[in-house]
């Protein structure tokens, strides 16, 4: 393909300026005159039956316009489905966007206030009484699914929603008969995505069409209208999307939550805009939880060290309903528990259970954080059993480039995963080197008690472009620029900035005059929005397609204008040229003017410059990494400083290297958070503990370790156009293990579960003493 | 409730209301004077967003009543650029080192860092310096890296 070196290109980033000036728009920051606001009244237990809802008091309350419960929604109003993953019998687990009988997890919507100001209504809300019956509450998920425990979805009449198994070859037989087998019970814990601007919504329904505008969507506008009209009974043409900037995303913002039906339903309802904004305590009880798994995992080996067989069972705590991820996370962890090794014999069997905990769903690199953990820990473990060097271990089993593409032998909702191309041993041989492992072990014997020092690495394969397909339409402006239309969201990751840069490679138009239109469902017809690294690969790729069919287009228009044969043009900056003759030349604006129907009706030819494609991947693509860690461990008071942290990365190509290496340490930082701070823990009654900053510790600038970059471009995939694959999640996909790698290293001991808080490195450095 | 007056000076110009008391001086800021660069992220003093500089000193607006700012003076990230426009040399930094990526918390760590950059001495800012200065506030998509890189070539810059 042509390279004029837009991409590849650091290029500074279009968002920055009215995000820097603090005119950016959020959702939160749209004013609409009359608007009404709306606080969601939630359940404070973890299980119960409401027994009744009194409302009057509310409704009598200074402000208040209405206040609804689940009597109030339509009585034929379905839950919210599901949108990927889907499997029949989890129908039986969707959450309602109020709960009517029963509620299943502190925090559970029961009935909705809206009010003239937000202070109102949180007034008020705090007069609808509800009586409730509390049931008992199942708060693990291997609690949940042993015999007697109480049941959290009475119908089905389990707390096993779905689940499903992955196996070749004869597991049983060769755990049997191997030299070496490693078994573990692995657990990770629960935390969430948590981004810094809380959830939001604006609704109002425009008077003179009757369309229903919901400001505030993000990742997935086009699937949510879809979802949002089919339960409001509406036609999609009557719903409208739009995405503002988006304070960060990371899987779980943008999801279809029960706010998401009732903030719209109640504009329509009451025939005002109505507005909600989440707060930070109500985020973290209501919004996707994610990552709490229970693995019961076992690894055989001969007496080489060679892999001879991969086992595991595990539980998926997804909290009180499934939500619209369906299997997404455990599936995705069954699908990428094999990594870059070759397994002879395979068995995963994935158990998606419901307790009563929020709900739960993705977070950046879902089921690979959790399955990373678990395999790396695994070897690592083998490794110290046999007395190899767990680098060692690892380069005996890796597929080799030369077999690629690698069928798995595993599967992710219906799709065979397929390796499409990669140079494992090559990447982690230049990670090693640049992370300086020999320096790092001779830093390692210089520990001083009680502080021990440790290093550990860990590998992974990714998945990226998830969603198969994208949509772009690209045009010359009537100022001699050009605008792209894209069906990918933007969750702040810089997408226009990228996509720009796509469509100066693919059109030759300047960067700085391209402009990036998204996320808005009037404007763009299709889309797939922003997750599991798929803006780039397949939004980008679609950008490219059109952004080449359109050169093409504004050649033959030249062409003609020029009276030059349109091989002999070229499109530079704002215009096109003749080769060797660039004083004959057409700008793009007169171009445009040239399109107008006026003048190209009569000859039979298409007005205006404009041309939309759609890109389909036939597969995900596969990025793969390793993540190095260095920790110094202080055995007394618990606390862990990474000392070094190095993460290699192989995305095949990096559309902006600045952007990527931006991904990975963000990435990392909430790698770091999950793997030694982050947990939402509850009490024995289901209370959500962690349920502000001050118990849910993001990872500060002090915690954050510095994160030392290498992003290579060895294995650039064959499935779409720019060779591109996903960067979004690596960073965070190994942290968890490396860090618990590491820590093992340093401590002598195992440790097989996350967070390793204080207490529980202290606990692991005294059984190792001991 | 009893409604009471508030005056305040916000970046220069004078607004008045009448307001609860209970009213949030991030409230106030964002739907009374209608200044919305300044951010809320968890309205309970930890995540820094909101942060703007009362009287000269950076101060988590979700942590103040509006009353308690009256006849004071607030400076919010809407005035930190230059009389022309121009990005102010931490705004300017921070775009080109990649400092910012949804851009939510920037502008609390903008009006955080600000003074701390105009007083920082460049000969001793190290990077353990920078990430202290730092630690007050919340940023879930950089790992901070690239805003320690901000503050390091701010400073070199208003220093020269």
């Amino acid at each position: 393909m042509a390279r004029n070196g837009v991409i590849g290109s650091s290029v500074p980033r279009k968002e920055d300026e009215s995000l820097l000036r603090g005119t950016a728009l959020f959702v939160d920051d749209v004013a609409r005159s009359g608007t009404l606001h709306a606080c969601i009244v939630r359940s404070p237990f973890a299980h119960a039956k409401v027994a009744s809802i009194e409302t009057a008091a509310a409704e009598g309350a200074p402000g208040v316009e209405a206040v609804l419960t689940a009597r109030d929604l339509p009585p034929g109003l379905r839950p919210i489905p599901m949108r990927m993953f889907t499997s029949g019998p989890l129908n039986d687990y969707l959450q309602h966007p109020l709960a009517r009988d029963v509620v299943r997890y502190s925090g559970e919507p029961v009935a909705v206030v809206v009010a003239e100001s937000r202070y109102a209504a949180e007034d008020a809300a705090d007069l609808v009484e509800v009586e409730y019956e509390p049931l008992p509450v199942v708060l693990r998920p291997d609690d949940a699914v042993a015999p007697g425990a109480p049941l959290v979805h009475e119908r089905p009449g389990s707390n096993r929603a779905g689940g499903f198994t992955i196996e070749w070859g004869d597991v049983d037989r060769v755990f049997a008969e191997a030299a070496l087998v490693v078994e573990e019970r692995i657990e990770c814990g629960r935390h969430a995505a948590v981004p810094l601007e809380t959830r939001g919504l604006v609704a109002e329904v425009d008077r003179l069409t009757g369309v229903l505008t919901v400001f505030g969507a993000a990742k997935i506008p086009h699937v949510n209208r879809r979802i949002l009209a089919s339960l409001l009974e509406l036609p999609e043409e009557r719903v409208r999307l739009v995405e503002l900037h988006v304070g960060g995303g990371f899987g779980a913002r943008g999801e279809f939550y029960p706010e998401d039906f009732l903030v719209p339903f109640c504009a329509l309802r009451l025939e005002r805009p109505v507005a909600w904004t989440e707060d930070r305590s109500e985020h973290l009880r209501a919004c996707n939880h994610s990552r709490e798994q229970v693995h019961d995992a076992a690894l055989a080996l001969d007496a080489d060290g060679r892999f001879l067989a991969l086992r595991d069972r595990f539980l998926n705590n997804t909290g009180g309903y499934v939500r619209t991820h369906g299997l997404v996370v455990p599936g995705m962890t069954a699908a990428l528990l094999p990594g870059p090794y070759r397994w002879p014999a395979y068995r995963c069997e994935v158990n998606q259970v419901v307790t009563n905990k929020t709900p739960a769903g993705t977070y950046r690199a879902p089921g690979r954080y959790e399955a990373n953990f678990v395999r790396e820990r695994l070897i690592d473990i083998a490794a110290h059993r046999l007395g190899v060097d767990p680098v060692e271990l690892r380069l005996r089993n890796l597929i080799d480039r030369s077999e690629m593409p690698y069928a798995t032998g595993t599967h992710t909702d219906g799709h065979p995963v397929v390796y499409d191309s990669g140079d494992y041993s090559r990447l982690v041989g230049l990670t090693l080197e640049r992370f300086d492992r020999t320096r790092w072990l001779a830093w390692k014997e210089e520990a001083v008690a009680p502080r021990r020092r440790g290093i550990g690495i860990a590998l992974f394969v990714e998945k990226s472009g998830i969603g198969r397909w994208d949509y772009a339409r690209v045009e010359i402006t009537s100022d001699g620029g050009a605008r792209v239309f894209s069906g990918g969201a933007s969750v702040g990751q810089g997408l226009e900035t990228v996509l720009a840069q796509i469509c100066a490679e693919g059109l030759g138009v300047e960067y700085e005059r391209i402009s990036v239109v998204h996320g808005d469902t009037a404007v763009v017809p299709d889309g797939m929005g922003a997750f599991g690294s798929r803006a780039t690969t397949l939004g980008g790729s679609a950008v490219f397609r059109s952004a080449a069919r359109l050169r093409e287009r504004v050649l033959e228009l030249a062409s003609e204008h020029l009276e030059i044969a349109a091989s002999d043009l070229i499109v530079r900056g704002d215009r096109v040229v003749a080769r060797g003759a660039e004083s004959r030349s057409v700008t793009l604006a007169e171009l445009h003017e040239l399109s107008r129907p006026a003048r190209v009706l009569d000859r039979g030819g298409e007005p205006f410059l404009s041309e939309h494609d759609y890109f389909l991947s036939e597969d995900m693509t596969f990025p793969y990494g390793v993540h190095c860690a260095a920790v110094e461990v202080d055995t007394e008071t618990g606390e862990v400083e990474l000392s070094g942290y190095t993460v290699g990365y192989d995305i095949g190509r990096a559309i902006n290297p600045v952007l990527v290496d931006g991904q990975i340490v963000g990435g990392v930082a909430q790698g770091v958070g999950g793997a030694l701070y982050e947990e939402l823990t509850y009490d024995e009654e289901g209370q959500l503990v962690a349920g502000s900053f001050m118990d849910y510790l993001l990872p500060t600038a002090g915690e954050a370790p510095p994160v030392d970059v290498l992003v290579t471009e060895d294995a650039p995939t064959p499935r779409n156009p720019l060779g591109a694959k996903g960067a979004g999640e690596g960073g965070a996909a190994a942290a968890g293990a490396a860090i618990a790698n590491a820590v093992a290293d340093a401590l002598g001991a195992e440790p097989t579960r996350l967070p390793l808080t204080p207490e529980r490195i202290v606990e692991l450095a005294r059984g190792a003493a001991g | 409730m009893t409604r009471r007056e508030v005056e305040v000076e916000i970046n220069g110009g004078i607004v008045r209301r009448t307001v609860e008391p209970r009213l949030l001086l991030s409230d106030f800021i964002r739907h009374e004077a209608r200044l919305t660069g300044t951010h809320v992220g968890c309205e309970h003093g930890v995540c820094g967003a909101c942060t703007v500089q009362l009287d000269g000193e950076p101060v988590r607006s979700c942590l103040l009543f509006a009353v308690q700012a009256n006849g004071r003076r607030i400076r919010t990230v809407e005035a930190l650029a230059g009389p022309g426009g121009e990005l102010h040399p931490l705004q300017q930094a921070f775009h080109e080192t990649h400092a910012l990526q949804c851009g939510f918390c920037t502008p609390g760590f903008l009006m955080t860092l600000e003074p701390f950059v105009r007083d920082a001495d460049p000969a001793t800012l190290d990077e353990a310096t920078i990430r202290e200065a730092l630690a007050g506030n919340l940023c879930r998509c950089t790992g901070y890296q690239n805003i320690v890189k901000a503050v390091q070539l701010a400073a070199e810059r208003i220093h020269a």
